[in-house]
């Protein structure tokens, strides 16, 4: 039945900004600290404490500008959004609202084969909220404060989703911008990155539903099964003859289930106003200019160039990009040597990160490791070992244990080059095959491969196999 | 007669007293709390090491510009250690681990505080009757009433009563909407409120942040200008300090002005007034007029709405500014079966009526629906008033008006908040413009109870603005 309906959906994003402070307090913003050890009196709502903006969280904001193509508003307003809550020590959020950062931005996204264009309508910085935690004893709620003033960047799309597979896209492709830009370590699991999913359904052509606002979700795989879920919910509300209600639901990640939080008769009444305790955000021309040399290259920038100017298969591409710490790694080889950026780059997404997830490190482990890397793979690149010997000592690179160089000629894998080394395998190779020989001679190229394999075995895999070969076709041929 | 700070710093330097004696006389009168001026006195004990660093400065020959001087502070400046309340019951028991930017300027220069003063609950009043801890009487009779107990106006009234009483030498208060100049004036001595941006606001309990503004209540000029040369600072914390260059208020203070000055009387704002509240402006030009200051009649196109721009704006801000005081992390917390019976109980019986009314008019205004008409309308009548001043103060130096619409009033006498509201009339328009006022005493009502002047000057010009008080404060020998 679903097929007569389609979703349409707009999703706001919550993205903590990397500053080493709050938006308004100098308490680190850092994740992982004892329960309220990164609060100090402005967080916690001490009476005439006072906010000081800082300005890092505006250059992020103005970064995030340009990457996703936004107008960058010279003015903009912070406002107080009242409510009430234990986790909210001041009464109010300090946010944007009339007035925000950013506005009128788009991204494209990767539909597989085609682009398709997602807009956004706003950006504004907000601060976060601290955490109630309600199941450590049953009679109390326990408060840590520690997020209390964390930076946020609200990213609100416009309704331009129309699928759960688009969302999961689109929000991991704004994650990926945000991480190449250094504004969000883009962490979902530690709360990082969230996001508020506005779904309604419509038929197709037809007027736009009753939305629903799913909050807080902070996994790829929980955004899918809750609009999968509210999505079929509400078809089912519509053709059981119902009407969908405007509600904030709930997520439960247990059942897979969405349930409404509060419906709109409900709603809170923020009482927006600007902040009396801060002025406008004014920003200079020269201040916006400063921060777009810093932007760095962006992930589809990067793509380009890795296809058209180091030749690299889109897929292979597509897979170093797709972190920013792998084109770290891919990019410090590649400026550190000659051997072809195409060898490196079949090699990292290989053999190398085979051996990292093997491993369990980290990918950026191997900044530190490029150099031996680079050597190895120009031992390959210069034939002084082939593809398979280089596969073997890979390890062994990798855990440090010695340069490559000093690995193979430990291990006597140095492959044979020496023509008359390798004249001399071939000579024995050849004997007593009269037979394959004529047939080689009488038109069938398949037995030039069992020669081939013939002579590398004898040679213990060190024979270089271009060499080889063309020494072979010489000698048959006579 | 009372001494001035350059006077008792005098004897202090010659020895004629020493630290703990002065500290000692006025301790002793503020133990008594007879007008209620107090809501903590700091202990003798307490201040002791500081009695004795200031002795040793001034036995060194290297004394700070307020070394000794018993100051009061308005129970709204947190104060490092000692139980600040905003005279809320939801504070009383809240001592905060820090120092306002203020206190800490004062004692960074030397003064001691003799205790915390009475005001009205998170400065919200007129009379220093919301008081959680009671109200405070004036030191003052009326002499046709003698036994009648006097309001000494508000919301600074404890730091008001506190100076004319004698039980400190000067006191720290803040001004919204003339919560120093008002009961500066009720009271018979000098307040300031300097320029919005001048002294920091951190760590001043927050009324309506965009208003709130720490002054001196003094005895005279000369000490109110001792006062704002160790307060008016740039303070990176408050975003709304100005960062311009601060002048030496008690040097030139009684040099003549080099040239003729012009101070304009807004006609406007004496209609309808008391021939006790005319004779001030009379008697003030009459004397100011042998200086070369010509007087005259100019006239605010936006007076009239002054008072309910205030009313929309600062309750707007307090509703919000009040929202931390919920019982959760500090504070009184009323016990309840769920959060929300927590928050109820708690604000319920920790704010008094008036905090309450005004924390209800801030949310209604600032309500959907509501915000356009109240809110946002009262932002632009605001700036409108900024600029009736601004065109004002392009003819003339300064502005002269009376401070209050009245002497001070029997404790009690005013029940409806919009009579007393109107107490402010003259003060809340200078506070909407964020220019700098200061009432100065200058004579007394027919019943013998003190009336004030207010001089109104540009922004950031309190150097000339108490030139001119000082002068004025010399011709008129109220003290005298």
């Amino acid at each position: 039945m679903s097929n007569n309906w389609e979703m349409v959906i707009g999703l706001e994003v919550h993205a903590q900004l990397k500053t080493s402070s709050k938006l308004f307090s100098s308490s680190p913003n850092q994740f992982g600290s004892e329960p309220n050890e990164n609060v100090n009196f402005i967080d916690s709502g001490m009476p005439g404490m006072l906010p000081v903006l800082n300005f890092a969280c505006i250059e992020k904001a103005i970064k995030t500008g340009f990457a996703l193509n936004f107008t960058i508003n010279k003015y903009s307003v912070f406002e107080r959004k009242n409510y009430f809550y234990p986790d909210l020590p001041q009464g109010y959020q300090i946010s944007q609202f009339e007035f925000p950062i950013l506005t009128e931005g788009f991204i494209n996204i990767d539909n597989g084969q085609d682009q398709k264009k997602i807009r956004i309508e706003r950006a504004h910085l907000e601060q976060d909220a601290g955490k109630s935690i309600h199941d450590i004893d049953p009679k109390y709620s326990f408060i840590d404060l520690n997020r209390v003033g964390t930076p946020l960047l609200e990213i609100v799309s416009y309704p331009d989703l129309s699928s759960a597979d688009e969302v999961v896209n689109y929000m991991s492709t704004l994650r990926q911008i945000l991480m190449y830009i250094d504004v969000c370590d883009g962490n979902m699991q530690e709360g990082s990155l969230r996001a508020d999913v506005n779904l309604s359904i419509r038929k197709p052509g037809g007027d736009l539903g009753t939305r629903c606002e799913i909050k807080n979700l902070n996994s790829f795989k929980f955004i899918k099964q809750a609009i999968e879920f509210e999505f079929q919910r509400q078809i089912e509300v519509l053709e059981s003859g119902g009407s969908v209600e405007q509600n904030t639901m709930l997520f439960d990640t247990n059942t897979g289930e969405t349930r409404a939080m509060r419906s709109k008769e409900f709603s809170h009444d923020y009482r927006y106003f600007p902040d009396p305790d801060l002025l406008p955000v004014n920003i200079t021309q020269e201040q916006i200019d400063k921060i777009q040399p810093t932007l760095g290259e962006l992930p589809n920038q990067k793509l380009d160039r890795y296809i058209s100017e180091l030749k690299i298969e889109k897929d292979i591409s597509k897979i170093i990009i797709s972190e920013k710490e792998n084109t770290k790694v891919f990019e410090q080889m590649v400026n550190d040597t000659e051997v072809p950026p195409k060898l490196i780059a079949s090699w990292l997404v290989g053999d190398i990160f085979a051996f990292v997830k093997e491993n369990n490190l980290d990918v950026s482990s191997l900044l530190e490791k490029t150099k031996v890397i680079v050597e190895l793979l120009k031992l390959i690149s210069d034939d002084v070992i082939s593809n398979k010997v280089g596969k073997e000592i890979l390890p062994q690179v990798l855990n440090g244990e010695n340069s490559p160089m000093e690995i193979v000629k430990k291990m006597g894998l140095e492959q044979v080059s020496d023509t008359s080394e390798l004249e001399k395998i071939i000579n024995e190779s050849l004997q007593d095959e009269e037979e394959n020989i004529a047939k080689f001679q009488g038109g069938s190229d398949r037995v030039l491969g069992y020669f081939v394999g013939k002579c590398l075995k004898a040679s213990k895999g060190k024979g270089n196999p271009k060499l080889i070969n063309e020494l072979l076709l010489e000698k048959l041929k006579k | 007669m009372k001494q001035s700070i350059s006077q008792i710093k005098n004897s202090l330097k010659k020895k004629s007293i020493s630290v703990e004696e002065l500290h000692d006389e006025f301790f002793k009168k503020a133990k008594l709390n007879y007008n209620n001026a107090y809501n903590l006195i700091t202990d003798k004990a307490q201040n002791k090491s500081l009695i004795n660093e200031s002795q040793k400065r001034y036995d060194n020959s290297n004394s700070l510009p307020l070394d000794g001087i018993p100051l009061g502070i308005k129970d709204l400046f947190c104060t490092k250690g000692v139980r600040t309340t905003a005279s809320s019951k939801i504070l009383s028991n809240f001592t905060p681990n820090y120092e306002s930017f203020v206190t800490q300027q004062l004692l960074n220069n030397g003064s001691i505080f003799i205790g915390k003063n009475n005001c009205d609950e998170f400065a919200m009043g007129s009379s220093n009757e919301t008081s959680h801890f009671g109200p405070v009487i004036n030191p003052w009779k009326n002499k046709n009433e003698p036994n009648n107990n006097l309001v000494p106006g508000g919301s600074s009234g404890g730091s008001a009563a506190a100076v004319a009483e004698g039980s400190c030498v000067a006191s720290m208060g803040t001004d919204t909407g003339g919560s120093i100049r008002q009961p500066a004036s009720l009271c018979g001595i000098v307040g300031l409120k300097p320029t919005f941006g001048s002294c920091s606001r951190w760590g001043i309990v927050a009324f309506a942040s965009s208003l709130d503004q720490a002054g001196p209540l003094t005895n005279c000029v000369e000490d109110a200008a001792h006062i704002l040369n160790s307060i008016n600072k740039y303070d990176f914390n408050d975003s709304t300090s100005s960062n311009h260059k601060r002048d030496d208020y008690v040097k030139d203070l009684n040099k003549k002005f080099e040239k003729k000055i012009k101070i304009g009387i807004p006609s406007d704002y004496l209609k309808d007034v008391s021939q006790d509240i005319l004779n001030q402006i009379e008697n003030a030009k009459k004397v100011l007029s042998q200086h070369d200051i010509e007087f005259i009649d100019v006239e605010f196109t936006t007076t009239e709405y002054a008072l309910s721009t205030y009313y929309i704006l600062a309750p707007a801000e307090a509703s919000s500014n009040l929202a931390r005081y919920d019982g959760i992390r500090y504070g009184v917390r009323e016990k309840g079966e769920n959060l929300d019976d927590i928050y109820l109980n708690s604000r319920t019986k920790g704010f008094g009526d008036e905090v309450k009314r005004r924390i209800l008019i801030g949310a209604y205004v600032l309500s959907a629906g509501y915000y356009d008409a109240y809110y946002r309308q009262a932002q632009k009548v605001r700036r409108l008033i900024k600029n009736d001043f601004e065109r004002i103060l392009r003819d003339v130096d300064f502005i002269l008006t009376p401070t209050t619409p009245n002497e001070a009033f029997k404790i009690g006498d005013k029940l409806d908040p919009i009579s007393m509201y109107k107490n402010d009339i003259y003060t809340v328009p200078t506070s909407l413009a964020g220019l700098p006022g200061v009432s100065i005493p200058s004579g007394l009502s027919s019943n013998g109870l003190p009336l004030g002047i207010q001089f109104i000057g540009n922004y950031f010009q309190e150097k000339k603005l108490l030139q001119l008080a000082a002068l004025a404060e010399k011709e008129l020998a109220f003290n005298e």
